[in-house]
């Protein structure tokens, strides 16, 4: 599997916080609980989108097609120069 | 916000003297919508039709003062507190005189002006027609025919008559008179140079001065005739050089007197006006509270034995204290004796839907009401459309570039609220932008992250955390082949880009491919979401109006359908991206192996097996083909119990029902009615099936329109910036930073008319529409009316629309 374990802990710990401990802090008043579902739909919403991305990605079957040109210029300014 | 509010039906008991004050308590506070007690009642009998017709005249007379305002007033100053009846007949009275003051004033600067201009025309007839009589002077004979008798010329001589004419009239004039002469006269005309003002309507015309001399007093009376018809205005002329000189000088010294008298009278009638307008906004103002609160008076009941008003009114729960306060206000205001009081009454009816909005949630709440009006009671889907309205028009939209521009749009808008909402404006476009900021503002944000996702500005991606793809290739192989694909088992570094879509798709030639799988699989993941949560909010209502059973009958086999099916498919998908790599040790588990979770779900529920060559694996985990069988025939079996569940519980409560009664009484129970309704009942749920069933189905692939949206909107983006953008980048030459100027320009203003203003309304449109059908229509009613209550801010706000539409209830000319 192609994980590394800090993006997934950041976004998750941040959308966590974001999701269910903000919601304990809102302000109380007359619209406290549309703070509330406002925060955990957000964070649920923007994790999840986030989570599909990084999964899809993770172990590709496919490679993006470059041209020699396109990879010449990403070795270079990429900080992979060619051998050779 | 998440239900609408409890309501209650009250019954008020009010004294007439104390009605007034009361009504504008309510009125300013906008918490009760009161119903018609008369309602066959004839608007012209009503118990207030003199107040209200009084208050409309003073609203004519405000009107008509406006009107001649030269600009438009200042806005009114809120009002402290209520008039009393003397204080309004006062402003009546003082309305009245200021109306005929300003009547007055306009009508004898009229007079003036139509002398002024019948003096002004005489003395360019003189100064015209003198040059015709220097021209006769010469043939003798006509000059000696000339008589001056007041224009009429004696028998054998010439007369003439002099005048003006509007110009465009003079050639028919012209015929007219050659007609009726028999070609025996002689018309001479000179055209006036400035055109000169009408004094009743202002426009200027053009006129002409004409002089016809004729002979006999049969042509003079008809070329009289003539002019009339043609209201062409004669003056008296002198003939002679010398009288016309004196004249001439009595009509300026006239002409200079006029002049100062009509200043003076302009200079009065605009030091009334600006007086009258400071106040004329507050006064147009109480008049028209008054005029509402009358309307709402008349809809009360007299009661003639006690000698008081009853009025009907829903109010929420919430606000009864309002209300209490603003009767007792009223009592003490008209120091009546009597108390109003108010008491509930408790009804069978179906009370109006009312949520209570702020600034922020009002956008919102009105798209959802938009569709149909909640039902009382009933959950509410506008709390949750407040995110998932711009999450899911984010998924269409997603770029960075363009979610900037919007959410810099809406914050002017929503930082200049305060002002811009002062300008009230028919702009339409312009109202519906303004009145939607906050959700726009809210796409905006939420685009700009998905576009972070995507990672797509303006069709160009961001490298911030170093791509995970990588060049192998050594420098020969480079030279030799054009293109390469980039395999992931050797150029992939084996952990993703943190944050989105890696950077080195954007160059890719076969980006579509990747994405579109990507983006498709997100589509039914989130579509299966959005619906399964649509589906949950039905069991909130059904445990609200206590029917548990429901969940039980319908819920639970809704759910399961759902989920068996579909969640399964997404679960599919989740398992395709984390078990199958490139470096994969398992062959079967290999990119080459890699199944199409499509084909999987379609074989599922076909109950087709499939072959599969070695070494990949039909299947992708063990046990696949019995879990798959288990849930089809769980899912299969949900329907019969969504088909029957309901109608059959009925059956049984009713048959209970019977029982009961029968016991208790030998009423009949009606069993022809009983067993139509059983049918109906069966239709009616049949059809909720199949359209459950079926929208199953089709609404998770109606999500899809979140893949093809997204792909559309970046297709465009990259055309627009290949084929357009790109011509103006290059050399560094000056010539080319003109050239990039004005492509610049043209780049900016289809990115901004196309790509943010059509797809941003195509989306918006799409983003609704899997709002409402797709979302709600798994468990939303809908079949409510709104709560209108009597409220000031409402009435002064739609005056200036409503009074062309309704029906004037006086009698009198529409207003």
């Amino acid at each position: 599997m192609g994980v590394s374990i800090l993006p997934i802990a950041i976004f998750t710990v941040f959308w966590g916080v974001v999701g269910i401990v903000c919601p304990f802090f809102a302000p109380k008043g007359p619209n406290r609980g549309i703070i509330q579902v406002v925060l955990m739909l957000t964070a649920s919403t923007c994790w999840l989108f986030w989570l599909c991305a990084y999964m899809a990605q993770m172990n590709p079957l496919i490679g993006p097609r470059l041209s020699n040109e396109t990879l010449i210029w990403i070795s270079r300014t990429w900080g992979n120069p060619i051998s050779d | 916000m998440f239900r609408s509010e409890e309501m209650v039906l009250c019954q008020l008991f009010v004294q007439p003297e104390a009605a007034y004050v009361s009504m504008y308590e309510l009125g300013e506070a906008g918490i009760a919508q009161f119903r018609d007690l008369n309602p066959h009642v004839n608007d012209f009998q009503r118990r207030y039709v003199t107040e209200v017709r009084r208050c409309s005249e003073m609203e004519r007379k405000l009107r008509y003062v406006t009107g001649e305002l030269p600009e438009p007033p200042p806005p009114p100053k809120p009002s402290p507190r209520v008039l009393t009846p003397r204080e309004i007949n006062i402003l009546e009275e003082r309305i009245d005189y200021i109306e005929s003051e300003i009547q007055e004033i306009t009508k004898n600067a009229q007079n003036l002006k139509t002398d002024y201009l019948a003096l002004i025309e005489l003395k360019i007839l003189i100064e015209k027609t003198q040059t015709f009589f220097q021209d006769h002077s010469a043939h003798r004979k006509i000059s000696a025919s000339v008589q001056i008798y007041n224009n009429e010329g004696a028998i054998g001589h010439l007369g003439f008559i002099a005048g003006v004419v509007a110009t465009p009239r003079v050639p028919s004039f012209e015929r007219m008179l050659w007609r009726i002469s028999h070609g025996n006269i002689f018309f001479k005309q000179a055209q006036i140079e400035e055109p000169l003002k009408d004094p009743v309507t202002g426009h200027e015309l053009q006129k002409t001065v004409f002089v016809v001399f004729f002979h006999g007093e049969q042509i003079k009376l008809r070329v009289k005739k003539v002019c009339h018809g043609f209201q062409a205005t004669p003056y008296p002329c002198p003939a002679t050089y010398k009288e016309q000189q004196e004249m001439l000088a009595g009509i300026e010294t006239r002409i200079k007197d006029l002049e100062m008298v009509l200043e003076q009278t302009e200079n009065h009638r605009r030091l009334v006006l600006t007086n009258i307008a400071r106040d004329i906004s507050t006064w147009m103002v109480v008049v028209r509270k008054e005029k509402a609160i009358y309307h709402t008076l008349n809809m009360f009941s007299m009661d003639i034995v006690k000698k008081c008003l009853i009025a009907e009114c829903w109010v929420p729960r919430q606000d009864l204290h309002i209300l209490q306060t603003a009767l007792d206000n009223g009592v003490k205001a008209s120091g009546s004796p009597i108390p109003s009081f108010l008491h509930y009454v408790p009804t069978r009816e179906t009370p109006p839907t009312f949520n209570r909005t702020n600034k922020f949630t009002q956008g919102f709440q009105t798209l959802i009401d938009s569709y149909g009006i909640a039902s009382y009671r009933e959950v509410n889907p506008a709390l949750y459309t407040i995110i998932t309205f711009p999450f899911l028009f984010a998924v269409m939209f997603g770029d960075m570039g363009h979610g900037i521009i919007m959410t810099a749009f809406a914050a002017i808008l929503v930082i200049f609220e305060k002002k811009f909402s002062k300008n009230k404006t028919d702009n339409e476009i312009w109202n519906i932008f303004f009145g939607g900021r906050y959700i726009i503002l809210l796409m905006g944000i939420f685009s700009i992250y998905t576009g972070l996702i995507y990672n797509d500005m303006f069709s160009k991606s961001l490298n911030i955390f170093g791509s995970s793809w990588r060049n192998v290739y050594d420098l020969h192989t480079l030279n030799s082949t054009s293109n390469f694909d980039l395999d992931p088992k050797v150029a992939y570094t084996g952990t993703p880009y943190p944050m989105g879509l890696d950077p080195a798709w954007q160059f890719a030639g076969n980006n579509i491919i990747f994405l579109n799988s990507f983006k498709m699989k997100l589509s039914i993941i989130f579509g299966v979401l959005h619906m399964a949560f649509g589906v949950t909010l039905s069991v909130v209502n059904f445990n609200f109006f206590r029917r548990p059973e429901m969940i039980l009958l319908q819920y639970i086999p809704q759910v399961l359908f759902l989920l068996l099916l579909f969640w399964y498919l997404c679960i599919l998908m989740f398992m395709k991206w984390v078990m199958y790599s490139a470096n994969a040790t398992d062959s079967a588990l290999g990119t080459s192996c890699a199944p199409s979770v499509l084909i999987i779900f379609i074989n599922m529920m076909l109950l087709k097996g499939s072959n599969i060559k070695e070494p990949c694996k039909a299947y992708m985990y063990d046990g696949q083909e019995t879990i798959q069988n288990f849930f089809l025939a769980i899912a299969f079996l949900c329907i019969p119990v969504m088909l029957f569940g309901k109608p059959v519980y009925q059956l049984m409560v009713a048959r209970k029902n019977k029982r009961y009664q029968q016991g208790v009484e030998s009423g009949e129970a009606a069993e022809e009615g009983h067993g139509d309704g059983f049918g109906e009942l069966m239709i009616v749920q049949g059809i909720h099936t199949i359209e459950y069933v079926l929208g199953c189905v089709s609404h998770t692939a109606s999500y899809l329109r979140l893949w093809a949206l997204s792909l559309a909107h970046a297709q465009l983006s990259a055309v627009l910036w290949q084929r357009l953008l790109k011509m103006g980048l290059g050399a560094g030459s000056y010539t080319n930073a003109i050239v990039l100027y004005v492509i610049f320009a043209v780049w900016a203003f289809f990115t901004l008319a196309i790509l943010v203003l059509m797809e941003g309304l195509s989306a918006f449109l799409h983003t609704l529409r899997l709002h409402w059908v797709e979302f709600m229509s798994k468990f939303y009613d809908g079949q409510g009316y709104a709560f209108f209550p009597f409220s000031f801010s409402a009435i002064l706000e739609n005056d200036d629309e409503d009074v062309k539409d309704k029906p004037n209830p006086n009698g009198g000319p529409p207003e």
